[in-house]
C-alpha cells in the first residue's frame, strides 16, 4: 500500500515550493467563484489545501488501485473484435474509479461542472497515475481535448460536450494522423465537405490513433478543396458513432491497455470549432503543446516506478556477500537515475508554471481589453510566458523523455537477467516508456521546436539575473561552472550560425538545445538549494556532467564540417 | 417517498497498527496512541448503501455514537456522498457496553424519523462484538440480516429487499421487507474513493464541539451563533445531538446503562512453539507432504 503522493519526498518537495498564487487568483476570478461553487476556494490557503486533498486522492488511486492492476492490463491488453473495442478490464475499473472520485474534469470550468485547476496539479496527476499504470494515462491524459474545445469552441459545442467530460459518460480522442500525415500534418487528407445547409461531413482515414475508438473524436480534416498546406486544414469535433468505423488496433511494444486504432469516416456529421483554415496552425498546435506537457510527465512516472523496482532490487540482491547497492557501478547508476528524476520534476513545474501563467496572462488580458483599460504591460507579460512555454514545453517532453528511458533501462541493467524477464516490473516499464519520445512529436521534432527559443535567447534575462547574485560556498561555485557552460553554449552557438548552412545548424540543434536547457535547470536548482541542503547535492552532481557534456558537445560543434555528417552519402551506400 | 437510508458507522482505533507502544502493562490499548479510522466494515456499509442509491435515488444519512474527533469520519462520510451526518455525542454516553450503545443509536434513530433502511458494519475492529447492529434491529422492532454480502435486489413498490448473507460453509439469499437492518462484511464492496469537489466542500463542514473550539478562548457567545448559523446556511453543520436531544434516559446511558463488567483481561504473548527444518530435496519436501497427510492437515 503506497500514496504516490504523499509517500514521494520529492513530489512533495515540489508541491510545497511551488508558488502559483497569481494564477490562482486570476483562475478564481479574485476567488469570486467560491460564491458560486461550494467546492472552490476562498483564498490561496484554501485552494492549496484543496490541491493537497485532490493529489492525494490521486497519490491514493495510483498507488493502491491502478498500480495493482497494471500488470494484468499490460498482458490482457485491449482487444478487437466485430469492430468494437475492449479495454482491459483493469483499465476499466481504473477509469471508473478515477470517475467517481470526479478527476475527468480536471482543468475544465466549474461552469461545465471541471475542477478548474492549473496545468501544474494536472502535471503532478498524470505523474502518478502514469506511474501507476503508463497506458490509463493515455486516457486519464486526454483532457486536453475537452480543453481545447473549451478554449476555441462556440459555447453551443462548449454547453455540449464539455459536461459529459466532466462526469465521464464521454472519452475523448485526438484524431490528427493518417497513414501519410504522421510527423507532417500539413499533408492531412481527411476530408470536410458542406451540405447546402452548412453542415459538416467527415470523409477519410486515419491512423494511429490512441483511444480511437472514444465518444469523442477531435479530428484534423481538409476544409478547403484544393488546398495543400496546413493552411487548409480545419479542426472538427464529432461523436464516434456508426459513421466512424474502427478498422484495426494496432500491436504494440508497450502502453498495450490503450488503443491505438486505424479509424475510417464516412460522411460522419461533425461540428467546426473555431475559424476555418485554423485548425493546424493554431489550435493543433496548442492542443499538441499541451498533450507534450502529459507525455513528458507521463514519462517521469513511468521512470519514477522504474527507479523505484531498481532501489528496491539493488539494496534486496545480494552477490559477493553484499548487497549489489554498494558497488560503485550500481550506485552510480542509481544516483544518475535519482539526480534525473529529481531535475526532470524542477524542470517540468518551471514548464506548467510557464503554459499556467500564459492562460491566465491571456484571460487578463481579454479582461482588460473589455473593460478599455491600458494592456501595454500584460501585452508583454503575455509574449514573454508564450516564449517561454512555448521553448520549455518542447525542452521538457525531450529532456524528460530521453531520460526516462535511459532510467528504464539501467532499471533492467541493475536487474540482470532477471530484469529480462516478464516476472519483474522494469520489462513492462523499458516497453512503455520506449513511445514517450515518440509520439506527440518525436524527441528530433521537439529540438526542432525548442531551437528557436535557444537562438532568440528566451531566458536570458533570467540567467543574467541569475548571474547577478551573489552565492556563497558551494552555490558560487556551481554558479561559476553554470557561467563557464554559457560561454561554451555562447561560443557552440556563435560558431553554428557563422556557417550559414541550415543542415549544419540542424544537425547541432540538438546539443545547444541541451546545454541551453541544463543552464536553465542549473540556475532552478541553485535556487532550490538554497532552501534544502540535500538539493545541493543534486544540483551539484547534475552541474558536473552538464559541464562535461557541454564540453563534448562544444568540441564537437566547433570541430566543423570534420563530422561525418558530410560524408553521410558514401558510408551509407551498402548494407 | 423516496428511499431513506441510515448507515451506522464507528470511528475506532487503528488496531492493525497495534505496537508495543500502545500497549498498556495491564495489557489493555491505550487508544489515544492509535491513529482513529472509520471502521472498515461501516464503510462498506456506507458503500452499499451509496450503490442502492446511486441506482434507486434517495438520501443517506450516517449516524455515530462516539466523542467529537468522530466528526472526522462523518467529513469523510460527506466526501464518499452521504447527504447527512449526526454525531451523537455526550459525556454521559461514556464507556458504553453494545447494549448502553444500541439503545442511544436506537433512541438517535427514532429522533430521525423515518427511514427505510438501515445498514451497519458487521462489528467494529475494536470489540469485534457484532451485537450492536442486531440489538438496534432488535430495539427498534424491525427484521435484520447480518452478515449480509451482497444486496441482489431492491423493490421500492413491493417494500422489499433481497440480499445474500455469509453462513459457515456457504450462504444463503434472504428475502425480507421493508424497513430493514442489515449488517455488512468485509469484501461487501469496495469502498469508493472521495469525490473531490465534496472533498474541497466539506471539509469545512463542523460539528458543534468544533465550531465550539473555535471560539473557546474568546468565550464569545455571538460569534458563535454566527458560525454556527454559517455553517447551516451553507449545509456544513455537522449535526450534534446530546442525551437529552434524542430523548433517551441518562441511567440506560453509558456506564450506568450497561451491564457487561470486564471480568478479567489476560495479557496472551504469542510465540512460535518449536518447528523443524526441512531440507529442500525432493526427500525432504516428500517426507514433509507425507507427514502433513498423516496429520491430516491436507490430503
Amino acid at each position: 500500500m503506497s500514496n504516490y503522493f504523499t509517500e514521494n519526498q520529492d513530489i512533495q518537495f515540489q508541491f510545497n515550493r511551488i508558488d502559483l498564487e497569481e494564477i490562482i487568483r486570476i483562475r478564481e476570478d479574485d476567488y469570486q467563484q467560491a460564491r458560486k461553487y461550494p467546492y472552490a476556494p476562498t483564498d490561496y490557503e484554501d485552494a492549496k489545501d484543496n490541491f493537497k486533498r485532490i493529489l492525494e486522492v490521486v497519490g491514493d488511486i495510483s498507488g493502491n488501485f491502478v498500480s495493482e492492476r497494471a500488470r494484468e492490463v499490460d498482458q490482457l491488453g485491449s482487444t478487437f473484435e466485430d469492430g468494437k473495442v475492449t479495454y482491459a478490464k483493469g483499465l476499466e475499473e481504473a477509469m471508473k474509479r478515477l470517475n467517481q472520485a470526479g478527476l475527468m474534469g480536471f482543468i475544465l470550468d466549474r461552469e461545465y461542472g471541471g475542477l478548474n485547476l492549473p496545468i501544474t496539479l494536472y502535471v503532478f496527476a498524470i505523474e502518478m497515475v502514469s506511474r501507476g499504470d503508463a497506458s490509463l494515462m493515455n486516457l486519464f491524459g486526454l483532457q486536453d481535448i475537452s480543453e481545447t474545445i473549451e478554449n476555441y469552441g462556440s459555447d453551443e459545442i462548449k454547453n455540449e460536450y464539455l459536461p459529459k467530460f466532466c462526469t465521464g459518460e464521454v472519452s475523448g480522442a485526438m484524431v490528427l494522423t493518417e497513414p501519410d500525415a504522421g510527423s507532417d500534418l500539413q499533408a492531412v487528407k481527411t476530408r470536410a465537405y458542406q451540405d447546402e445547409e452548412g453542415n459538416w461531413y467527415l470523409n477519410g482515414v486515419k491512423r494511429f490513433i490512441t483511444n480511437g475508438n472514444a465518444d469523442v473524436c477531435l479530428v484534423l480534416a481538409r476544409s478547403e478543396d484544393g488546398s495543400r498546406d496546413g493552411r487548409g486544414l480545419s479542426l472538427f469535433v464529432c461523436y464516434g458513432d456508426d459513421t466512424v468505423q474502427i478498422r484495426r488496433i494496432e500491436h504494440k511494444l508497450g502502453i498495450k491497455g490503450s488503443p491505438t486504432c486505424e479509424m475510417q469516416f464516412h460522411d460522419t456529421p461533425a461540428q467546426l470549432i473555431g475559424s476555418r483554415k485554423r485548425g493546424l496552425i493554431a489550435y493543433v498546435m496548442a492542443l499538441m503543446n499541451g498533450a507534450r506537457l502529459g507525455v513528458a510527465a507521463q514519462a517521469l512516472g513511468i521512470a519514477q516506478a522504474a527507479y523505484v523496482e531498481a532501489r528496491r532490487y539493488a539494496q534486496e540482491r545480494e552477490q559477493f556477500g553484499k548487497s549489489i547497492l554498494h558497488f560503485p557501478a550500481i550506485a552510480d547508476m542509481l544516483v544518475k537515475m535519482k539526480v534525473d528524476l529529481e531535475t526532470s520534476r524542477t524542470l517540468i513545474y518551471a514548464t506548467s508554471k510557464a503554459v499556467d501563467m500564459l492562460k491566465v496572462s491571456e484571460t487578463e488580458l481579454a479582461r482588460l481589453k473589455e473593460a478599455g483599460a491600458s494592456i501595454t504591460d500584460l501585452r508583454a507579460q503575455v509574449k514573454h510566458w508564450k516564449s517561454m512555454a512555448d521553448f520549455l514545453t518542447p525542452l521538457s517532453k525531450y529532456v524528460i523523455s530521453e531520460k526516462a528511458n535511459r532510467i528504464c533501462y539501467d532499471a533492467i541493467q541493475i536487474h540482470g537477467g532477471t530484469g529480462y524477464m516478464q516476472e519483474f516490473n522494469v520489462e513492462r516499464h523499458y516497453r512503455d516508456v520506449r513511445i514517450t519520445n515518440i509520439y506527440e512529436g518525436t524527441s528530433q521534432l521537439q529540438v526542432i521546436a525548442a531551437i528557436g527559443g535557444v537562438i532568440r535567447g528566451v531566458a536570458d534575462a533570467e540567467f543574467d539575473a541569475h548571474e547577478a547574485r551573489s552565492y556563497r560556498h558551494e552555490a558560487r561555485q556551481l554558479a561559476n561552472r553554470l557561467k563557464k557552460i554559457r560561454a561554451l553554449l555562447e561560443k557552440s552557438k556563435s560558431y553554428v550560425l557563422e556557417q550559414d548552412d541550415k543542415a549544419y545548424q540542424e544537425l547541432h540543434s540538438a546539443g545547444l538545445v541541451e546545454m541551453y536547457g541544463s543552464l536553465y535547470v542549473g540556475y532552478l536548482l541553485l535556487d532550490e538549494a538554497a532552501d534544502d541542503s540535500r538539493k545541493m547535492l543534486i544540483a551539484k552532481k547534475y552541474i558536473m556532467d552538464a559541464m562535461s557534456t557541454a564540453m563534448a558537445h562544444t568540441e564537437s560543434i566547433t570541430k566543423g564540417f570534420d563530422t561525418l555528417f558530410a560524408d553521410v552519402d558514401q558510408i551509407l551506400t551498402n548494407e | 417517498m423516496p428511499l431513506h437510508t441510515i448507515v451506522l458507522v464507528k470511528q475506532v482505533p487503528d488496531t492493525s497498527n497495534i505496537s508495543g507502544e500502545v500497549m498498556r502493562p495491564d495489557g489493555t490499548v491505550n487508544r489515544a496512541r492509535l491513529p482513529a479510522i472509520f471502521n472498515p466494515e461501516d464503510r462498506e456499509a456506507l458503500e452499499l448503501a451509496l450503490r442502492l442509491k446511486d441506482e434507486h435515488g434517495g438520501k443517506i444519512t450516517a449516524l455515530t455514537m462516539g466523542p467529537p474527533n468522530a466528526a472526522k469520519m462523518l467529513r469523510e462520510c460527506l466526501f464518499m456522498g452521504a447527504d447527512r451526518v449526526i454525531l451523537v455525542s455526550d459525556r454521559r454516553f461514556a464507556a458504553a457496553d453494545t447494549l448502553a450503545t444500541s439503545y442511544a443509536l436506537y433512541k438517535a434513530i427514532h429522533h430521525i424519523g423515518e427511514y427505510d433502511l438501515i445498514f451497519a458494519g458487521r462489528q467494529a475492529i475494536d470489540g469485534d462484538t457484532a451485537q450492536v447492529g442486531p440489538q438496534t434491529a432488535e430495539k427498534l422492532g424491525i427484521s435484520q440480516i447480518t452478515y449480509t454480502q451482497e444486496i441482489l435486489s431492491l423493490d421500492l413498490k413491493k417494500r422489499s429487499i433481497r440480499a445474500r448473507r455469509a453462513i459457515k460453509n456457504g450462504y444463503e439469499i434472504l428475502e425480507a421487507p421493508l424497513p430493514i437492518l442489515l449488517t455488512v462484511v468485509k469484501n461487501a464492496a469496495e469502498p469508493r474513493p472521495f469525490d473531490v469537489k465534496r472533498l474541497c466542500t466539506y471539509k469545512k463542514a463542523k460539528s458543534k464541539f468544533e465550531i465550539e473550539e473555535m471560539v473557546d478562548d474568546s468565550h464569545d457567545l455571538v460569534w458563535m451563533d454566527e458560525l454556527m448559523n454559517k455553517a447551516l446556511e451553507n449545509d456544513l453543520y455537522i449535526e450534534t445531538w446530546n442525551i437529552e436531544d434524542i430523548d433517551a434516559d441518562v441511567s440506560m446511558c453509558g456506564l450506568a446503562g450497561s451491564p457487561t463488567k470486564v471480568h478479567k483481561v489476560e495479557n496472551v504473548v504469542l510465540s512460535g512453539s518449536e518447528f523443524k527444518q526441512v531440507p529442500a530435496t525432493d526427500e525432504g519436501l516428500n517426507e514433509m507432504i507425507s507427514e502433513l497427510m498423516q496429520d491430516h492437515i491436507f490430503g
